[in-house]
């Protein structure tokens, strides 16, 4: 067991797993050269030679059909965006092609890629460089989104993510990488589709997913001194979501907050409230409750740039109401 | 947040009240359970009680003006809060339930709530009726609730209208069920409820499931000519059954079940038991019909498994359980409960040592099945021992069953009860 950072994990995974397969490469812009923008893939250029960490040009509609066209040609590349921001000019290869394919050619083609980068907001970074597209990617049936909040989460599922047939959309987050954690030295995978108990309670469900599950459970911290037990889901994996592990949870608990940095509207955040809400319903105590990004552009002073994210005393307050006990 | 301080039902049949007196001045911050003003009823005059703690913003109805129940008569809320748009005159608000006799309740103890527990009572509530009736009667109206709550107060037998809603707006949470199943005897025979002081005599309308009961068992007992006959029987041989069917099976097999199943074996031996008087006719039933008295709330129930003799112990407790569970949430259909053409009632599990109970008709026959308790018993050598057992007290029509009769059927039950398998012979 090791304590290393959420980039480190990362940086494992992608050096394990090309090391495994001939066919795993790495391509964005400065993932060789500069050793990445967020020196995730620190080491990789010197250590598999410019065949297999490509340097690209800033163009990612570009690049990134180069990686589906790769994929489809019995490659498995992994395709970092240097943020989800820049992956808005891409939508249209992951969307329209990589998430496509297997579909509309009857099931005789695969696109086994990966598409990773930083999502959601970081500091003093502004409204367009301060966004979370994570219900962008999880509306599109044929894609896989995964958005792991642990460094432990982050190796085991882009190993899963780069062995899988099919498009994943990997979800970092800038605040995240140089968050530690436990990590065995081992070798092991984490499957899709399964939530985490980060911290088991009996009053309440918090459920989240990304940088906020940290958020989460320090909402759980400062509610447990006010003697609450709240239990802290982590979803890790968005599509496929594990809709029994939330289920159980809420009906045991009655009360469920839903804790997503997008913006509220139609977000994953608003759908996993919509779903606890209608199979839960009758062990539900109070509303389902939503704490997600505000709904602005994100304001570049840091005050409000604070205020507009959800942050453990919107979760705590959340809580407390959905419990109905003073705020 | 301000709210609106709704007129409140001080009585069950207020309709409005007037506003004699307020007790405390707008601005004025006031505890749960304090006096907030005097109300003036049909009947008298009531004190109105803070249900929380709280600021009185704004008054909306001064003294000497009325207000219908649901109308507001003042704005609540935190100190230095605007009263705004809630001052405005809302007429035509939902009235909420009446208070059965809040007012006259003695209260629970006086401390103020403490933000790290749950708040404590307001006001004692009456549950849902004992059973046997004489609880007051329900509010028309149910009051906003929770999907958990309502799912609460279904599985513990508790009556929403009767909730106190802590919840925003007067919700009924999940808090509030479970207060209130704590006082009430609805969750289950040992129940109690604190005698509200003062509380005057009710007249309680008959519910239309009370009056059938009433009607049906008075035809019975007042026509039916009714005699009884009482053995003991040894119950150990049959608890040991019961034991050895029930090893490492996950929901144990009721000793309800193996009664009637034994009552069944019984009757086919003596199939008269299982007939019916029909004035000019006595009526042989060819199928073996048990029905089994369920003490329901707000009256009592008999659901029938058909055809007894030809089915398993197991089969029958299973159509029991069901059928049980279907009568707690008020679902039996007329054919699940009619039409039984033999009772049991077992009162055994209240301690009840012996007891003869009136015949269910169409059934001309009723088995009353007291306790199963440990007794010193003489052997045949005249020795003394010890052994468990309960009465089986059989009630008969006699139009139809005579003495001896009755007497042969309660022999060949006694001898099953005692000895299990010679029902399998």
């Amino acid at each position: 067991m090791s304590v290393i950072t959420y980039r480190e994990a990362l940086g494992r995974a992608l050096d394990e797993e090309m090391a495994r397969d001939g066919r795993v490469f790495l391509m964005g812009e400065e993932v060789g050269e500069y050793d990445g923008a967020y020196k995730v893939s620190k080491g990789l250029l010197a250590k598999y030679g410019p065949d297999r960490v490509r340097d690209t040009p800033i163009a990612e509609l570009g690049f990134t059909g180069a990686g589906v066209g790769a994929a489809i040609a019995g490659l498995r590349p992994v395709v970092e965006w240097m943020t989800h921001n820049f992956a808005l000019l891409a939508m249209d290869q992951v969307i329209n092609e990589a998430a496509k394919m297997r579909y509309m050619s009857g099931g005789q083609l695969s696109v086994p890629i990966v598409f990773r980068g930083p999502n959601g907001p970081a500091e003093y970074l502004a409204s367009q460089h301060s966004q979370s597209f994570a219900s962008f990617w999880a509306h599109v049936p044929g894609l896989k989104v995964l958005a792991p909040s642990t460094p432990a989460d982050a190796y085991g599922l882009l190993k899963s993510a780069i062995r899988d047939d099919d498009p994943v959309v990997f979800l970092e987050s800038e605040m995240m990488y140089g968050w530690k954690g436990e990590v065995s030295d081992q070798e092991f995978l984490v499957p899709f589709g399964k939530a985490a108990v980060a911290r088991p309670g009996r009053d309440l469900t918090i459920i989240s997913f990304s940088k906020p599950a940290r958020a989460a459970l320090e909402a759980a911290d400062a509610l447990a001194g006010r003697g609450i037990e709240a239990e802290v889901l982590d979803l890790r994996s968005i599509r496929p979501l594990d809709e029994a592990a939330l289920y159980e949870s809420v009906r045991r608990t009655g009360r469920c907050v839903v804790v997503d940095e997008s913006w509220p509207f139609a977000s994953v955040g608003s759908h996993v409230a919509y779903l606890v809400s209608r199979e839960c319903f009758d062990r539900l105590d109070a509303p389902v409750a939503l704490v997600s990004g505000e709904d602005v552009p994100m304001p570049y002073n840091h005050a409000l740039e604070l205020a507009a994210q959800p942050l453990a005393a919107k979760i705590e307050a959340a809580a407390l109401r959905a419990l109905y006990r003073e705020v | 947040m301000a709210e609106r301080l709704l007129m409140m039902a001080l009585s069950p049949t207020m309709a409005e009240g007037t506003i004699t007196k307020w007790k405390v001045a707008e601005g004025s911050a006031f505890k749960a359970g304090s006096v907030l003003c005097e109300v003036e009823t049909d009947k008298a005059s009531m004190d109105y009680e803070a249900s929380k703690d709280a600021v009185l913003l704004k008054i909306l109805v001064g003294e000497g003006g009325k207000a219908a129940v649901g109308m507001g008569i003042a704005v609540i809320g935190a100190a230095g809060e605007d009263p705004g748009p809630l001052s405005a005159a809302a007429p035509g608000v939902p009235a909420p339930p009446p208070l059965p006799a809040a007012p006259a309740l003695p209260k629970p103890s006086a401390a103020p709530p403490s933000p790290k527990a749950p708040e404590p009572a307001r006001e004692a509530v009456p549950a849902v009726e004992a059973p046997g009736g004489g609880g007051p009667s329900a509010p028309a109206s149910y009051p906003p609730s929770s999907p958990l709550a309502r799912s609460l107060a279904r599985e513990l037998g508790v009556d929403l209208r009767y909730a106190r809603g802590s919840g925003p707006g007067g919700r009924v949470v999940e808090r509030d069920v479970r207060e209130l199943a704590s006082r009430g005897p609805a969750a289950g025979p040992s129940g109690s409820r604190p005698l509200p002081a003062g509380a005057a005599d009710r007249r309680v309308p008959v519910s239309g499931k009370r009056a059938v009961i009433a009607r049906r068992l008075s035809e019975s007992f007042f026509t039916a000519p009714h005699f009884y006959l009482k053995r003991r029987a040894d119950v150990g041989s049959l608890l040991a059954l019961r034991e050895g069917a029930n090893a490492g099976r996950e929901k144990p097999i009721s000793l309800n079940a193996f009664l009637v199943k034994l009552c069944a074996e019984a009757i086919v031996r003596h199939p008269y038991m299982n007939s019916g008087w029909e004035g000019d006719a006595i009526t042989e039933r060819s199928s073996v019909d048990i029905g089994l008295a369920v003490a329901l709330p707000d009256g009592l129930i008999t659901p029938v498994v058909r055809d007894c003799a030809r089915k398993g112990v197991a089969a029958i407790d299973e159509e029991l359980s069901a059928l049980i569970a279907k009568a707690r949430d008020r679902g039996l259909a007329p054919s699940e409960y009619e039409g039984a053409g033999f009772t049991i009632s077992n009162l055994g599990s209240y301690g009840v040592e012996e007891f003869t109970a009136i015949i269910n008709p169409p059934g001309s026959a009723i088995l009353a099945v007291g306790a199963a308790l440990i007794e010193p018993w003489v052997r045949e050598d005249g020795s003394v021992g010890a052994r468990r057992a309960m009465a089986l007290t059989l009630g008969c029509d006699h139009r139809v069953i005579d003495g001896a009769a009755g007497a042969r059927f309660l022999a060949t039950l006694a001898s099953f009860v005692e000895d299990p398998g010679k029902a399998l012979l």
